[in-house]
């Protein structure tokens, strides 16, 4: 008997902690956290030590399966097939359409962490049809806080517990990220730090919060904006911060009049440096009482008043819009919104004003900004904030996360310890240069895609549209419905593609993504759509191709299914390319490397990919003879360079021909060598003085800009008003010079791209009978599953083999609904039958539950009689893609998916 | 006096993710203690074998509310009355650590020592029906194979928020000792006069008292941008109507 011991990386879960895999004659026998890896630092969670019963599941995929002759999709017949045939069909289809039209092909992935191959492989294939789940589960979050700070939470940044004192939880976000996030709660909690939650529900992290603050759902905006009135209206933000690290003393023109109304007035005899992140603001500086360039040295911005510039241009610091802003917004305005009483605001805005004025950290580091300015020290005012899907998956969320952006940096706590700090790569610039083609023409049979597929929008000339200003894109990403959509919007495409809005597709590829169940919006109606067929007797989306490792509900409505490997048997990168496992103190990223051989003829996604790549001859996976350029997946990983001779590479780690390079570097043929002897993961510290202040931090941004981490330079003021949204809002409002929108949504546009955050009821509350339906329903993630993936887990599903609908006592006793008893829980989109459980720890005009429990009959392998199906229920057939009028039920700037928003109603069975 | 090894948990921090639960049960079901069955792994009511499971349970009327997450095992009586019901010595208390274990070979699944039981921490094997129960993970906490850091109990490393203590509460100087002493550490139902070795610490709370006068500073920054002026001289004043 031999039993050896094997590192690698955990993916039971999208937090990607280092495990060791302890193996007996060649057989998982134990699972445990790598006491070496920075991430977890030797912890392991309920999935992750569940993993071996990942291997064991009855649910696997072992081989490539084509739908039978004759049988309908959903029905789940299949005959195998070898990866030869499975690779000649798809050859033969893609090539096709590659050569015709390759917005025919879409590939939409669950899983956005390895989005640096699946991007590429879209890019290269030359459709614009591709995007990760971003904008089913948290683009809010991300749109929200980029546009505004520069980075944002989870891979990209976090709440420094080490050293806050106040650590403000808003929302549900348990899972982003797990680990991590629980060890640095209970340190911080152990070192007497004060811990609030603000959550309609009280459970998790929730359950040890100091202090528990029920709010209702979709609210969190009216919260937000009450907070930041009563800070600056006690004077409690950071003066220095907002004014040297913020556009809030950068001039505004408002002059409704003005062709410039609303964008920030500049001195044009500069000429700026970068023309896509100029530098030639103005302040008006209150020792000379006149306008001057920003950041102008011995000058010191007003935050306050209105000014006139010498050709009689009014202007108004950017602070004082905020402030007028917010002033209606005082907390009884928000209790009555909220739900939480008004002293409890003001008390809470109180807290955080007056922890982050008067504990202030001071590190003896010296460090230098973009203006010339030495410090001797670095500053931190110790309020952290946590939030994840709680406030992004609103259709108002991009706006309540910008009000989130904004009240931390009115606490003067961006980059700064005890506040919220980046994770390389970020911080990036507002918004990041990456941009989409503008145009169809950016699209062209046999070439690869003239941009990326996902990008940020700066102004209207950046969307995705065409000279009338419809979609290109099948999910119709950047385009005026949704302008910001930079995680692409994942939850359209099935009903798009069924519609043949803006066109048909031909092939649907998906990777991961349970669509036709949990991972969508209305599940009843995409398995209608999925299975449906035209006039001419053919499905209306005529190709459908799902790769996984478990057969699901999903792979049930496959013509092709791709067996996927699971995380203990394959090659895989966490890449600074794409999202990467950063701490604060500089870059990280890891790999996996397979501990077992893949099951059957299990195959990863990424040789798939590497396959097709090669086979339709994609330029960048083929030399210039159009030869086969790379051997498989890990040779990819090696060899593979942005550009030729770039440097720049999946891998950041023992670059260089004899790996002594770290983030550049010519390809190493060792290097997975490299990260096999060291823990699978690599890490770069970076100097004390690059660690805070990134954003203006003149020495990060040379060495930033030099490992190429960044194109540009140029300092990241916090965008307390969003000059970029302004610019669609003149274009809605008729007054931009360039691209305007289609007449219908002109009034959409204007209203939401509002350049300070503002507080309106989500669209689905709006457009629903609230007296019918007068319960919010959300859903939550259990920590010991990860979506649908774990119920074929033999010991995950003793933990939840079904859920219930949770209801407040008082709530439940109104509806005559017992504890425990069957129940119907109703939207005006469908009803479901569920048991209810009384539960004090939910506020009384919210139900929730945990999601993905339930399961659809015949799915992962499970007996006809298991409580999934029998008792389990999904919350999914409550919620509506559309909205009444044919409006999507996103949200307007971003795409985010509302899935947070639908209205119920409860009744006994 | 002798060494009683214990887990003392902590209530202030568990957020009940089940960490313990399956850690314990992949460590146990390939170890000496194995294997912990299951039935019906993948059909109706599932069911199978943990040696430590985590209950939750609300206190107080919303919106009062505190959610407990509550893991439970074998808590290691000192006085452990499942140990004399044992009518085949199966059941039996280490004289040198104090833990509590079963020996599967002299168990007949008669489940008397379930009953004896006050806590509900023992289990029967329902496919090779012995009673099975935390062994605090003994075919490692000793294994000098083990770095030194690692010979404890699968549960308290794998716990992401160390809620797990584990150590021996006869030394007054392990961390266990001190956490009891210190933090206001308890056992269950100490009215059965089991004496429970495993203990359990409470919920702290940290709480911020704010004083009427930290929101009135001079440094407040309103003031320099005149949104806190003094009166104009010009305002009327005593000096108007009085001159005493």
């Amino acid at each position: 008997m031999s039993t050896e011991v094997k590192t690698t990386t955990c993916y039971m879960c999208a937090c990607r902690c280092g495990i060791r895999v302890h193996l007996r004659d060649g057989e998982v026998r134990y699972i445990e956290g790598n006491p070496a890896h920075p991430l977890n630092k030797g912890v392991i969670c309920a999935k992750g030590a569940s993993g071996i019963m990942k291997q064991k599941s009855p649910a696997r995929l072992t081989r490539p399966l084509r739908r039978k002759a004759g049988a309908e999709r959903g029905a789940g017949a299949f005959e195998p097939i070898s990866w030869d045939e499975a690779f000649a069909m798809l050859e033969k289809r893609l090539a096709a359409m590659r050569a015709t039209d390759p917005k025919k092909f879409a590939l939409f992935t669950g899983r956005d962490q390895m989005q640096a191959l699946t991007g590429l492989f879209a890019r290269q294939f030359g459709t614009p049809n591709y995007a990760a789940h971003g904008g089913f589960c948290s683009v809010n979050m991300a749109a929200g806080l980029i546009y505004t700070i520069g980075g944002s939470f989870w891979e990209f940044g976090g709440p420094d517990l080490e050293r806050a004192k106040l650590f403000v939880m808003l929302g549900t976000a348990e899972d982003h990220h797990s680990n991590p996030l629980k060890i640095a709660i209970s340190k911080f909690k152990r070192d007497g730090g004060r811990f609030i939650s603000v959550n309609p529900v009280r459970t998790g992290y929730s359950a040890i919060a100091d202090e528990w603050v029920p709010i209702r759902p979709g609210t969190d905006g009216a919260l937000l904006l009450a907070l930041n009135h009563e800070l600056i209206a006690q004077g409690l933000y950071d003066r220095e911060f907002v004014a040297r690290y913020t556009n809030g003393g950068q001039l505004v023109v408002t002059d409704p009049a003005s062709a410039r109304h609303g964008l920030l007035a500049v001195d044009e005899d500069v000429e700026p440096d970068n023309p896509l992140y100029p530098q030639n603001q103005l302040w008006w500086d209150r020792h000379s009482g006149r306008a001057v360039l920003s950041h102008t040295p011995g000058a010191d911005p007003r935050l306050f008043g209105s000014y006139r510039l010498a050709d009689g241009t009014r202007v108004q610091p950017a602070f004082q819009l905020l402030a007028e802003r917010v002033q209606p917004h005082t907390p009884e305005w928000a209790e009555g919104i909220t739900g939480i009483p008004a002293a409890t605001i003001r008390r809470l805005a109180h807290e955080m004003g007056v922890t982050a004025r008067d504990e202030k950290i001071e590190l003896p580091i010296a460090w230098t900004d973009c203006w010339g300015n030495e410090h001797q020290t670095v500053t931190g005012n110790p309020v952290a904030f946590h939030a994840m899907r709680g406030l992004a998956a609103h259709s108002n969320g991009f706006q309540t996360v910008r009000a989130l952006g904004i009240l931390m940096s009115l606490l003067g706590t961006i980059d700064r310890p005890g506040g919220f700090r980046h994770k390389a790569p970020f911080p990036r610039a507002i918004p990041p240069s990456a941009k989409t083609p503008t145009g169809p023409e950016g699209v062209q049979p046999g070439k690869p895609l003239a941009g990326l597929a996902l990008g940020w929008p700066g102004s209207p000339e950046d969307l995705f549209v065409d000279a009338d200003g419809k979609p290109v894109r099948i999910d119709k990403g950047f385009s005026w419905e949704y302008p910001l959509s930079v995680h692409g919007l994942m939850h359209n495409v099935i009903t798009n593609a069924w519609r043949g809005d803006p066109y048909r597709l031909d092939t649907l590829m998906i990777f991961m993504a349970n669509m036709a169940w949990n991972s969508t919006m209305n599940t009843d109606e995409v398995r209608r759509m999925l299975n449906d067929k035209g006039a001419d007797g053919e499905y209306r989306i005529p190709f459908l191709v799902v790769c996984d490792a478990f057969q699901s509900e999903m792979t049930a409505f496959a013509d092709l299914v791709l067996p996927d490997t699971t995380y203990l048997e394959r090659h895989d990168v966490m890449s600074m390319l794409d999202r990467p496992i950063s701490e604060f103190d500089g870059p990280v990223d890891s790999v996996r490397i397979p501990v077992v051989p893949p099951k059957g003829e299990c195959k990863p996604f990424q040789e798939v990919l590497i396959e097709l790549a090669s086979r339709l001859k994609l330029p960048a996976f083929v030399d210039a003879g159009g030869a086969r350029k790379y051997r498989d997946y890990p040779d990819f990983i090696v060899r593979h360079e942005t550009e030729p001779g770039s440097g720049i590479g999946f891998l950041a780690g023992w670059r260089g021909a004899d790996g002594s390079k770290a983030l550049l570097g010519e390809p190493n043929p060792r290097q997975w060598e490299m990260y096999e002897k060291n823990n699978c993961v690599f890490r770069y510290e970076l100097a004390p003085s690059y660690r805070y202040m990134r954003n203006w931090n003149r020495g990060y941004m040379e060495w930033a800009q030099r490992m190429r981490l960044r194109r540009y330079g140029e300092p990241i003021l916090v965008h307390l008003y969003s000059e970029v949204l302004q610019k669609f809002r003149l274009a809605a409002q008729g007054k931009w010079p360039g691209r305007r929108p289609p007449p219908e949504l002109a009034q959409r546009v204007a209203t939401h791209f509002d350049p300070l955050p503002f507080y309106s009821a989500p669209l689905e509350t709006l457009a629903t009978d609230l007296e019918k339906y007068p319960l919010a329903a959300i859903t939550q993630r259990p920590m010991a599953m990860y979506h649908s993936w774990d119920s074929q887990n033999a010991w995950l599903r003793q933990i939840h083999a079904h859920n219930y609908l949770f209801v407040n006592p008082r709530t439940a006793q109104d509806a005559g609904i017992a504890d425990g008893a069957w129940m119907w829980v109703e939207s005006q989109w469908g009803k479901v039958r569920c048991m209810g459980r009384h539960s004090e720890a939910v506020e009384p005009g919210t139900v929730w539950t945990w999601n993905a429990i339930g399961k659809s009959p015949g799915a992962w392998a499970l007996a006809p009689d298991a409580n999934e199906f029998t008792k389990g229920f999904i919350l999914n057939h409550l919620i509506s893609d559309t909205l009444p009028g044919d409006t999507s039920n996103s949200d307007p700037v971003t795409g985010q998916a509302g899935w947070y928003d639908v209205r119920v109603r409860i009744y006994p069975q | 006096m002798s060494k009683q090894l214990a887990l003392v948990i902590d209530l202030n921090v568990c957020v009940g993710c089940h960490a313990c639960v399956t850690s314990c049960k992949e460590w146990n079901t390939q170890g000496a203690a194995g294997p912990l069955t299951d039935q019906n792994a993948y059909g109706a009511d599932p069911t199978g074998t943990f040696f430590n499971r985590v209950q939750t349970f609300e206190v107080g009327e919303f919106p009062n509310t505190e959610t407990v997450h509550f893991p439970k095992s074998c808590l290691h009586c000192e006085d452990p009355p499942c140990v004399p019901v044992c009518p085949t010595g199966a059941s039996y208390k280490r004289a040198e650590d104090g833990i509590v274990l079963v020996d599967y070979d002299k168990c007949i699944g008669c489940k008397y020592c379930s009953w004896a039981c006050p806590y509900g921490a023992r289990e029967v094997d329902g496919e090779q029906k012995v009673m099975k129960k935390c062994t605090l993970c003994v075919d490692r906490i000793y294994d000098a194979k083990l770095p030194e850091a690692e010979r404890k109990p699968a549960c308290v490393l794998a716990c992401p928020t160390s809620a797990r203590l584990f150590g021996d509460i006869h030394d007054p100087e392990s961390e266990a000792s001190r956490a009891i002493r210190e933090q206001g550490g308890y056992a269950l139902m100490p009215e059965w006069g089991t004496h429970p070795a495993n203990h359990y610490l409470p919920r702290r709370k940290t709480g911020k008292r704010l004083h009427a006068d930290e929101l009135e500073r001079h440094d407040n920054p309103l003031k320099v941008d005149g949104r806190l002026p003094r009166p104009s001289p010009d305002a009327p004043a005593l000096d108007d109507v009085t001159s005493w």
